[in-house]
């Protein structure tokens, strides 16, 4: 039977071409319109590290201003001071933890006639590598030693390595930055979380750092911060005024596995806020906080509010498009209300008539759905052609399976439920109802 | 009229009526409030910077020689660029409007640190700094090269004079005109007094969505080293011709450095504002397409009815009703559904606007787009209309006597 309704469906939209390909096309614009949208969304509040999300926590202790929250409704600053940062890496609660900031440096390739160039960088402690689990094509990061001996070395990205060292194993060989020269211990293989967790708030966005190199290294350099850097008191002068300060600029993330040890240095936090409140700082009220990386993408609302205000109208915009295919089909049950009624006096039950519209419904579905994956991919470089400017926006509309998938389950399901109510108005006709003659 | 028998006519197939009538009403909700977001952000993109935006371009200067003399390279540098062909005057900066990235401080009334301050961004400059942005100075004086000096990197001094937008002028002195705010001594960095020496008319921060963009103030300080940003304004017309040969000029006046982010002010503007402009482009191509589906809908919605009319259409044609007549049933009729629709878009409309304005802080939307938007749909819909219902006023008379 089901054949036979295929052919039934088939025939009637050819019978009404132009109305049909109104339905596809309505169905295939909504689906795209909305999926192009829903796509961007997943990706932006896609789970940048699956496997270590929930033991990786960011440290906020809060050492802001006695008149004012650092952002309402009471929030602890997303960053720590140069103090509390050191104090807290250094005392090593945690199973591991790292500090870090990101700075703008210069490399000078040796080779003859190549031009210096400056790159990203990020000044870190040893633990980043093995608890952001980076990905090494050479090497590795280095040991904590190196951080207490102040040692010049340095992890460099893929294209670093085949810029400066035409892409061989460099491990032990020297890159110069401003002037100094590091050893090379490892050479980071592509690595792009999405949203970039451990430093949201210079870009969620943005590209990870092109070159890593010790924290003791760049403040014995005096090397200041090139992302955000906000103060509630004023600095004193010079690099110790500005270590001393209670300006944040620096990322602390732990790992802790297991509430009971989230607890516990929760504990940890508030006693070294009390010690510091004896010392005269943080005149707030406690307020310490732990969040895992999800968390904190929620906390800092990663997904921009642009793209929810766009979620909210795309989804009235399926919602359009589908008042638009159940209208048309009830008008086309209407007009063949002569048909079925015909069919039903010969002895079609009402299962077979809604057997049979239910199947035409699913044609115009698939038909729409299938359409509508061309048009999200379509919606998806459209957005690239208008953001192109931003890079990361290139990194934002990628399309994978699950999203293709989705969209052509979601234009059948649409149709077929766009199709119930006109359906089931056409099983309501009486047989033999429309017969007579006017 | 004939609004009774129309009426009742589409009583007698009400549900898909309802739903283009929802149709309708859905659309209209989402015009209204995108439309209202594409004025708010084109207003937002049409506030001018305050600083000529055709002729200026910047760049930044990075020596990464840790022993080179920076202040003698900057000097240089700055005699080199402003006695350069073409090039009108330039001045070291932190930053440019627009940029995205600044410098911004607190300034109170008292030296009290614990009082509300007023944030307020801050452009180091030089004599050169007024002429260079080309923001007009209404009141008071300029910098004179005397009154300029270096930044001292271990002290936390602040200069004792600054020039400051009217804008500031008007936050912190609401009262006093722009001449009695002239001389008034204000307080930086907690306690550091300084004295407004100047006033511009208009000068905007680097940051274009914050609250306080308008607010800015020039200071005469020298601020720069390994790091250094010059900002350079062109005479009209060279702009273009310039830029590579001031990039070329500096690369070689020393081998220890690097020339980067050179760009232009339109650029910044452009890239500042992307997020917005793209945002109203992506929400007029939505509108419009929706639009068109619904006007779409309409139509097509209308030629089924017409068709299973046909008897009718033929038998009141046959009682004497004109083609004029059939037209202006089927007119009038979309009017009646389409009116339902935006009668109901209008109330869902506003609902939605109140809900956005709560949920994501957006501005609430001018009144006037609801009417607007109304007079729109019932355009689309009598256009949609037309040609089916022409089609129908084609039925001929003798049809209704035909049978089955």
């Amino acid at each position: 039977m089901f054949r036979y309704y295929l052919k039934l469906g088939l025939f009637s939209i050819r019978k009404n071409p132009v109305l049909s390909s109104l339905m596809v096309a309505a169905i295939a614009v909504g689906i795209g319109a909305f999926m192009t949208i829903i796509n961007i969304d997943y990706v932006m509040s896609g789970n940048p590290i699956p496997h270590r999300s929930d033991v990786l926590y960011h440290v906020q202790v809060d050492s802001w201003s006695p008149n004012d929250a650092y952002e309402d409704p009471d929030l602890p600053p997303e960053q720590v001071t140069y103090l509390d940062g050191v104090a807290l890496w250094s005392a090593g609660e945690a199973r591991r933890q790292v500090l870090s900031y990101k700075t703008t440096r210069v490399v000078q390739p040796q080779a003859q006639g190549e031009r210096p160039f400056s790159v990203q960088s990020r000044s870190t402690t040893a633990d980043f590598f093995a608890m952001f689990d980076t990905p090494f094509l050479f090497g590795g990061g280095w040991d904590k030693a190196a951080d207490d001996g102040e040692e010049y070395v340095v992890v460099i990205n893929k294209e670093i390595n085949e810029r400066v060292f035409g892409g061989d194993n460099p491990v032990g060989e020297s890159l110069v930055m401003n002037g100094k020269g590091y050893r090379v211990t490892g050479v980071m293989d592509t690595w792009e979380p999405m949203p970039k967790f451990y430093d949201i708030n210079n870009g969620p966005f943005e590209a990870v750092e092109e070159v890593f190199f010790p924290f003791s290294v760049s403040i014995a350099n005096e090397l200041s911060s090139s992302g955000n850097t906000s103060c509630w008191k004023a600095a004193e002068g010079g690099w110790d005024g500005r270590l001393a300060s209670e300006c944040i600029w620096l990322q602390l993330w732990v790992e802790l596995h297991g509430e009971s040890e989230r607890q516990d240095y929760l504990a940890f936090l508030d006693a070294y806020a009390e010690s510091q409140k004896a010392l005269g700082r943080f005149p707030r009220p406690l307020n310490n906080r732990l969040n895992n990386v999800m968390e904190w993408m929620d906390d800092r609302e990663v997904v921009a509010k642009d793209v929810n205000v766009l979620l909210g109208i795309a989804f009235m915009f399926l919602i359009v498009c589908l008042l638009n295919t159940i209208g048309l089909l009830l008008a086309k049950v209407a007009r063949r209300a002569g048909d079925i009624s015909l069919r039903r006096a010969l002895g079609a039950s009402r299962r077979a008539v809604f057997s049979q519209y239910i199947v035409e419904a699913g044609i115009i579905g698939l038909c729409g759905g299938l359409l509508g994956v061309g048009m999200t991919w379509l919606g998806l470089q459209g957005i690239k052609g208008l953001y192109g400017d931003l890079d990361f926006i290139a990194r934002l509309v990628t399309m994978d399976w699950p999203i293709i998938f989705a969209a052509i389950v979601l234009a059948i399901g649409a149709a077929l439920a766009a199709a119930l109510y006109p359906t089931w108005r056409a099983c309501g006709v009486h047989p033999a109802s429309q017969l007579k003659a006017l | 009229m004939e609004l009774g028998p129309i009426w009742r006519a589409l009583m007698r197939n009400k549900a898909s009526y309802v739903l283009i009538a929802l149709q309708i009403a859905v659309t209209m909700a989402i015009m209204v409030n995108a439309v209202g977001i594409i004025q708010e952000r084109s207003q937002q993109m049409a506030r001018p910077s305050g600083v000529d935006e055709e002729n200026i371009f910047y760049l930044s200067s990075n020596i990464f020689d840790p022993d080179a003399d920076f202040e003698a390279q900057i000097e240089a540098d700055l005699d080199a660029i402003r006695s350069f062909p073409g090039v009108h005057n330039a001045v070291m900066s932190n930053t440019v409007p627009l940029q995205g990235g600044g410098w911004s401080e607190g300034i109170t009334l008292e030296p009290d640190p614990d009082l509300d301050s007023t944030g307020v961004a801050i452009y180091f400059s030089d004599e050169h700094g007024i002429d260079t942005f080309g923001v007009n100075l209404i009141a008071g004086r300029n910098f004179s090269a005397n009154e300029v000096n270096w930044h001292d990197y271990e002290s936390d001094a602040w200069p004792p004079i600054a020039i400051v937008t009217r804008a500031m002028a008007e936050e912190l002195f609401p009262d006093l005109s722009v001449d009695q705010t002239l001389g008034k001594t204000v307080y930086i960095h907690d306690t550091k007094p300084v004295t407004i020496i100047g006033i511009t008319e208009r000068m905007q921060a680097a940051w274009n969505s914050w609250s306080g963009v308008e607010r800015s103030m020039l200071v005469p300080v020298k601020r720069g080293g390994a790091y250094a940003r010059y900002v350079i304004r062109a005479e009209p017309g060279y702009r273009d011709e310039i830029m590579p040969q001031i990039e070329e000029m500096l690369a070689s006046m020393t081998d220890n450095r690097i020339i980067r982010g050179m760009e232009t002010m339109q650029q910044t503007r452009q890239e500042s504002y992307l997020l917005d402009s793209s945002m109203v482009k992506l929400l007029l191509f939505i509108v419009t397409v929706l639009t068109a589906i619904t006007g779409l809908g309409i139509a097509g919605l209308a030629s089924f009815s017409v068709a299973r009319r046909t008897k009718q259409i033929g038998t009141r044609r046959a009682l004497g009703a004109t083609r004029p007549a059939i037209l202006r049933h089927f007119m009038l009729e979309n009017f009646v559904i389409t009116s339902v629709g935006v009668a109901g878009g209008a109330i869902l409309a506003v609902a939605i606007n109140m809900w956005m304005v709560n949920a994501f802080g957006l501005q609430r939307m001018a009144w006037y787009l609801v009417p607007v938007a109304m007079a729109a749909l019932w355009l689309v819909g009598q256009v949609a209309v037309y040609g089916p219902a022409r089609r129908a006023t084609m039925v001929s008379p003798a049809l209704a006597t035909r049978s089955v």
